[in-house]
């Protein structure tokens, strides 16, 4: 029976944990200030459906094959012209996905947005 | 069929046998393609321009990665299905499902592979194909949840580690797959930070369930080789079930370290560490000194497998141990470490576990045809081996380089440029590995495709 109560008891545990992580431990005011929340959800959107993760990392996920973009906006050796013109033409192993300008100012404000949230990572 | 002294008594048939064969055919499919095509994505890395236009790396990777988890999980469950009447001593359950769950698993992985070459994606990391078929994943293991718990009906009291193991396994699958669509809602995808946090557990924890099936396939494996059910039943055993289950519910949080979550998730995950792999290495230490030699001459290529699911679990053991100090895994996270931590569990310690799943049901049920191709299939398994080995050193060498450049803020073409040395040693060991693995993929379905009956004599 003690296997039982212990794992009875994990597993409340565990759900306890899953609900404080979903509403205390992430709250928004972690996430930093909205950039203009349309544009944000449409430039995220496109981010997943053009799987820009296969290559590009946000916080730790996605492929290795282009560079992280988590803080790319606020990065000196990058920032938004850099991103817009990578955006807009392509690169030699990145494909030129033919974006409008709404879609390419989207994806920027997505990524300005994600920059904002950034506190601890941009200390690397 | 031959017997032998050091057999258990596992060979009587059961009708579901020759479903839970084609199961383990389907999942070996996976690895074939699965391999050729991390073949290719790793290929891109050096060429870029590489069958661009057919294949882009953008569809290559999920390709890969989806075929490689089906693979893992796809053997785990075929395994299952073999192993579930003989645990049980009686007929599956439900036996139409192991049909049912094969076509939806096959009409399933179809649809995904169509879905990437159409470019059409989720663009969610390990799944990224379109969400609504995450629907099919959902559907196509219900059977399996049936059939394991109507036909075992497990008393928990007195029921071994490894039923434990893969009962949590099938259950924290649906909880994490679940929780891994969560960010089809508006609360977790409108708030980034909760998002990334949400995003690292479902997939932590979901790599943990399905390490629950493969651990336990190991251990019922263990316990048929070498015939001594005391580790599956002593408290040792459970103490590192219970620690293996706190480390699948909480240890996901390492992934999270640079996410701004609040502070207490961080010291949470940290507390509880990666210590998983210890739980496995602690098992098969004290199963391989009770382990006779005749049992183990019998199953020499199960053994072997094992034996090197062993080594690979302390060398993991070591980087995941590593790569868990905050102060390391701020440089480390998002390099080639993390994927050298994952290519080392992936290929070193699931696949050779479930590579002895295959071929110890295999030796069971066709002695002769293994023994037969003894000397490639040990090539096979030495080649893809030691192949792994330069992979894993290389990965881990790419990723220090990556952190040397980044500490001196160097440009990433500068960084990619200077990794060409490291990126052509992971490809061709890379190569090397899917070598070796096909040796194995090619051997194990040529014994486990059917036999046509023979022709009835001519009158």
């Amino acid at each position: 029976m003690t296997k039982i109560y212990i794992f009875s008891a994990l597993l409340i545990s565990y759900f306890a944990y899953s609900l404080a992580v979903y509403t205390r431990g992430t709250d928004e005011t972690a996430s930093g200030p909205l950039p203009g929340k349309t544009e944000v959800t449409l430039g995220k959107r496109l981010y997943q459906e053009k799987n820009c993760s296969s290559c590009h990392q946000l916080y730790g996920l996605g492929g290795y094959l282009g560079p992280e973009l988590t803080t790319a906006f606020s990065d000196p050796n990058r920032g938004e012209l850099y991103l817009r013109a990578f955006l807009q033409n392509g690169g030699p192993r990145m494909p030129k996905f033919d974006f409008t300008e709404k879609e390419i100012n989207s994806i920027i404000s997505y990524l300005e947005y994600i920059d904002h949230s950034a506190i601890s990572y941009r200390k690397k | 069929m031959n017997t032998h002294p050091a057999q258990l008594p596992v060979n009587n048939s059961y009708s579901t046998d020759n479903q839970s064969r084609s199961y383990l055919m389907l999942s070996l499919c996976y690895l074939l393609l699965g391999l050729l095509l991390g073949t290719l994505g790793a290929f891109q890395y050096l060429l870029p321009d590489l069958l661009k236009n057919k294949i882009s790396f953008q569809q290559a990777r999920p390709l890969h990665v989806y075929l490689v988890i089906s693979w893992i999980f796809t053997a785990a469950q075929g395994g299952l299905y073999y192993y579930l009447p003989r645990v049980a001593g009686r007929e599956l359950y439900w036996k139409q499902g192991i049909t049912v769950q094969l076509l939806l698993q096959l009409c399933t992985s179809i649809l995904i592979i169509v879905s990437f070459f159409d470019g059409q994606f989720g663009g969610r990391e390990y799944f990224e194909f379109p969400p609504s078929l995450g629907m099919g994943i959902a559907l196509s293991w219900l059977p399996l949840l049936i059939n394991f718990f109507l036909t075992l009906r497990p008393d928990y009291r007195t029921a071994p580690v490894y039923i434990w193991s893969w009962g949590t396994g099938l259950v924290f699958f649906m909880i994490t797959l679940s929780e891994s669509y969560l960010w089809i809602f508006d609360y977790f995808n409108g708030n980034i930070v909760r998002d990334m946090t949400v995003q690292w557990k479902a997939m932590g924890s979901m790599v943990g369930s399905w390490n629950m099936l493969v651990y336990g396939t190991g251990m019922y494996v263990m316990e048929r080789i070498s015939g001594d059910k005391g580790p599956c039943r002593s408290k040792t055993g459970y103490f590192f079930y219970f620690l293996g289950l706190t480390n699948l519910m909480f240890n996901w949080g390492h992934h999270t370290y640079i996410i701004p979550a609040s502070p207490w998730v961080k010291t949470v995950s940290y507390v509880i560490s990666m210590t998983e792999l210890l739980i496995l290495g602690k098992i098969i230490w004290q199963w391989k000194s009770t382990l006779k030699d005749a049992r183990k001459n019998y199953h020499h290529i199960a053994y072997r497998l094992l034996v090197f699911a062993d080594i690979w679990i302390f060398l993991n053991l070591v980087l995941a141990i590593l790569i868990s100090v905050p102060a390391l895994n701020y440089y480390t996270h998002g390099t080639h470490i993390t994927v050298a931590h994952a290519m080392g569990t992936t290929i070193g310690i699931n696949t050779m576990l479930l590579m002895a799943s295959v071929f110890f049901i295999l030796k069971t049920e066709n002695e002769e045809g293994v023994e037969s191709g003894r000397k490639t299939i040990h090539a096979g398994i030495l080649i893809s081996n030691a192949a792994l080995a330069v992979f894993w050193g290389s990965l881990v060498a790419s990723g220090i380089l990556k952190i040397s450049s980044s500490l001196n803020r160097e440009s990433f073409s500068y960084t990619m440029t200077k990794s060409i040395p490291f990126f052509k040693l992971f490809t061709y060991s890379g190569a090397a590995i899917t070598a070796g693995l096909l040796l194995l993929v090619f051997i194990a379905l040529w014994l486990l495709y059917p036999e046509p009956d023979p022709l009835p004599p001519a009158d």
